[in-house]
């Protein structure tokens, strides 16, 4: 066992090829619950592409596992901003995480002008950014601002919540 | 010519006073936001898409032109003033383009990236114009198989030939074909996974999947990796070049052009292949080769008017056949679609009227860049020190307004984010973003087409392969999957990289990895990548030693 675990160690890729994997196996259970009856016209009905995909995502998911374990490895993208000399900063993702899910919950119920901000203003403090009065300020203007261009000048509705009538 | 009045047509459409003011508003925008660091071209249109829902048709493809042209631009601009290069694509500009700057020529090296780009565009559009009835009248022969068979090849290409790993390529490329499996099968109205989820039915909005995994993707895997250390900004004046450097550039405008164009306009050109192609050209016929490396203005005059060439080319398959060949086309043909007019070699018969404006406008957008951003440089830069956190949380902010307007909804925001953790993904193990994006869009297409053939021939599989046109797009496919096993065959363990740089002068160091892999990257966007970045000479990379170090 020792030596499996010696082997898997830092092959995280491997999750890549779980991942295909169960996707694959997902298409595939999916496309045989597609009932094939009188609807469909011509040869080829509708679980046909799907088997051809279910069973590529399979044998791509063998295959790369394979590549990872001969240590093949996929070589991480690189950006202006990006450092890739430090480990990955988890508590930041969380963090924007859960600023963007607040703004998921929080839109139908009070509102993008209020939600929005708190998605900007949390995920700028996810960021790193500490300044407690310009932070906020920025995040209601900016918040408030896109409301008022999308829904009076491009006419795109956002919720106005209990702001409703104020702006 | 008959293209010649449609293209008048075009015009005469495209400028109303209104309208140039949208593509004027496009051209700021997509330079704007092009210029923010870590925001490609492609990222651009996908983000600013929801500011076009609610004009008209020919309104928002005309402010469509802008945002891509000012996106390509603002891309360069990043990539002189910064210190490190971003999208592939403006790495080769981000070699000399950035010594230019350090000393300080950032406004010489700004201003042959805009004229250039202003050139290539300006040729690149005209070919357009003179190619696209062209392929139009051939696409609109050829039938069911051939078009499966493009498509095909479209994925082959994008996901085999770029890229450095093929097995990662075909892992997007797949799973962008189950993205686009999701929802309502066309023919018989069957339910696809959907898991009983009713917003699911329509399928996942193309939008929904580029902005996923364009914009959350790219801020969640630059938030696990942010760089804390103050970026390095070069200012720079307005932007203008000496007689001298005009005498030096446009050579390599034309010489660049003449690459890009055709490049772009190949299934699986990409720019990133006739940049590195323009450099090692300019580099060999300079009278300055010493200067190379050490910011001549060659090496930014002939990869910039290369890149913007390659740009105008990708228009050629996108709008006679609907064939998206980068990421940025790609979200292009998702805000056709978006329009509700069906891509392929119809477009331009049925809605004949919308593509010459639309062509018009590139040529408006193209003339409009030049004109605003050579005395707008300044401007541009200060952009650049926007704080980080307040860039990547605009991205997420803005990214979650043009999700939910789409069809406001939540169920979209959540999708949004699955797909952004997919595109984190993605990055962190090394799968490209395109064939994925590609698959999405043509998937469904692809599928259409497979069923329609197979229709017309009663089941007989042969029916695919049933025309010459069809035969031969199944060889070069072929040729393609197999060449691995060709170029070993051919060159009897000669390695191909080797080989090219014998050519160009170019040192590689990639001889070392093994060699099942390296032969799988004789051209691509790694490839040219690292060995540009060879190129240089140790004595300037002082900035890019530092970051290095722990």
């Amino acid at each position: 066992v020792s030596a499996l675990v010696q082997r898997l160690r830092g092959r995280s890729e491997l999750g890549v090829s779980v991942l295909l994997a169960a996707l694959g196996a997902l298409v595939l259970v999916d496309a045989s619950r597609i009932p094939t009856n009188f609807t469909q016209r011509g040869p080829v009905g509708p679980a046909a592409v799907p088997v051809v995909v279910g069973v590529a995502l399979l044998l791509i998911a063998v295959l790369l596992a394979r590549d990872v374990l001969r240590g093949g490895h996929g070589e991480s993208e690189m950006g202006e901003d990006i450092d890739l000399s430090h480990p990955s900063d988890w508590r930041t993702v969380l963090l924007l995480i859960a600023a963007f899910l607040a703004n998921v919950v929080l839109i139908d119920r009070v509102g993008f002008p209020i939600s929005g901000a708190v998605l900007f203003w949390g995920a700028a403090y996810a960021l790193g950014s500490r300044h407690f009065l310009r932070d906020p300020l920025i995040a209601v203007a900016l918040s408030v601002v896109t409301y008022l261009v999308f829904s009076r000048g491009l006419g795109i509705g956002l919720p106005a919540g209990p702001l409703e009538g104020v702006l | 010519m008959e293209a010649l009045s449609d293209l008048l047509n075009g015009f005469a459409t495209a400028i109303t006073p209104a309208n140039l003011a949208w593509a004027a508003l496009g051209v700021l925008l997509g330079t704007a936001v092009g210029v923010l660091p870590g925001i490609g071209p492609a990222m651009t249109v996908a983000l600013l898409l929801p500011v076009t829902y609610a004009l008209d048709a020919t309104a928002a493809l005309i402010m469509f032109a802008g945002i891509f042209y000012g996106g390509m631009f603002g891309g360069s601009t990043t990539s002189i003033l910064l210190n490190t290069p971003g999208e592939s694509t403006s790495v080769v500009t981000a070699i000399e383009g950035n010594q230019m700057a350090r000393q300080g020529r950032a406004a010489q090296a700004l201003a042959t990236a805009a004229i250039g780009s202003f050139v290539a565009g300006l040729i690149g559009t005209m070919l357009l114009v003179l190619l696209a009835p062209y392929i139009v009248k051939v696409a609109l022969k050829i039938g069911a198989p051939d078009y499966l068979a493009i498509m095909l090849l479209a994925f082959i290409a994008v996901t085999a030939v770029l890229g450095s790993s093929r097995i990662r390529g075909f892992a997007s490329l797949a799973i962008g074909l189950m993205i686009g499996l999701i929802g309502i099968d066309f023919q018989t109205g069957q339910q696809r996974l959907t898991f009983g989820i009713p917003q699911l039915a329509d399928g996942i909005d193309i939008v929904v999947v580029a902005v996923g995994i364009f914009a959350i993707g790219e801020t969640l895997w630059v938030a696990a990796h942010l760089s804390r250390r103050p970026a390095d900004i070069i200012p720079t004046g307005r932007a203008f070049m000496s007689r001298d450097d005009w005498r030096r550039s446009w050579k390599p405008w034309l010489r660049g052009t003449a690459l890009g164009f055709p490049f772009g306009a190949l299934p699986a050109g990409g720019a990133e292949i006739p940049t590195f192609l323009s450099y090692v050209t300019e580099k060999r016929l300079s009278k300055h080769p010493e200067e190379f490396g050490r910011g001549a203005i060659e090496g930014v005059a002939g990869p910039e008017a290369s890149n913007n060439a390659s740009a105008a080319g990708t228009l050629v398959p996108m709008l006679t056949l609907g064939l998206p060949t980068n990421a940025t086309a790609a979200v292009m043909l998702a805000a056709f679609i978006q329009y509700g007019f069906e891509p392929g070699p119809l477009l331009f018969e049925r809605e004949g009227d919308l593509v010459w404006a639309l062509i018009a406008s590139l040529f408006i957008g193209n003339t409009l860049l030049l004109i605003l951003n050579l005395p707008l440089a300044p401007i541009w830069a200060r952009l650049l020190k926007t704080p980080r956190p307040y860039l990547y949380a605009g991205i997420l902010f803005f990214a979650s307004v043009g999700a939910y307007a789409v069809n406001a909804s939540t169920i979209d925001l959540m999708i949004l984010l699955v797909i952004g953790l997919l595109g984190f993904a993605m990055r962190r193990y090394g799968l490209p973003v395109l064939p994925a994006i590609i698959a999405v869009i043509l998937g469904p297409r692809a599928e259409l087409w497979m069923r329609r053939t197979l229709q017309l021939s009663n089941g007989e599989i042969s029916g695919l392969w049933s025309t010459t046109l069809a035969k031969v797009i199944y060889l070069i496919i072929a040729i393609i999957l197999l060449w691995p096993l060709i170029s070993r065959f051919l060159l009897r363990g000669r390695h191909p990289l080797a080989e090219a740089a014998a050519e160009t002068g170019v040192p590689v160091e990639d001889q070392e990895d093994d060699e099942r892999r390296a032969a799988n990257r004789p051209v691509g966007e790694g490839a040219a990548r690292s060995r540009v970045l060879e190129a240089e000479p140790p004595d300037t990379d002082g900035g890019r030693d530092e970051r290095s170090r722990p």
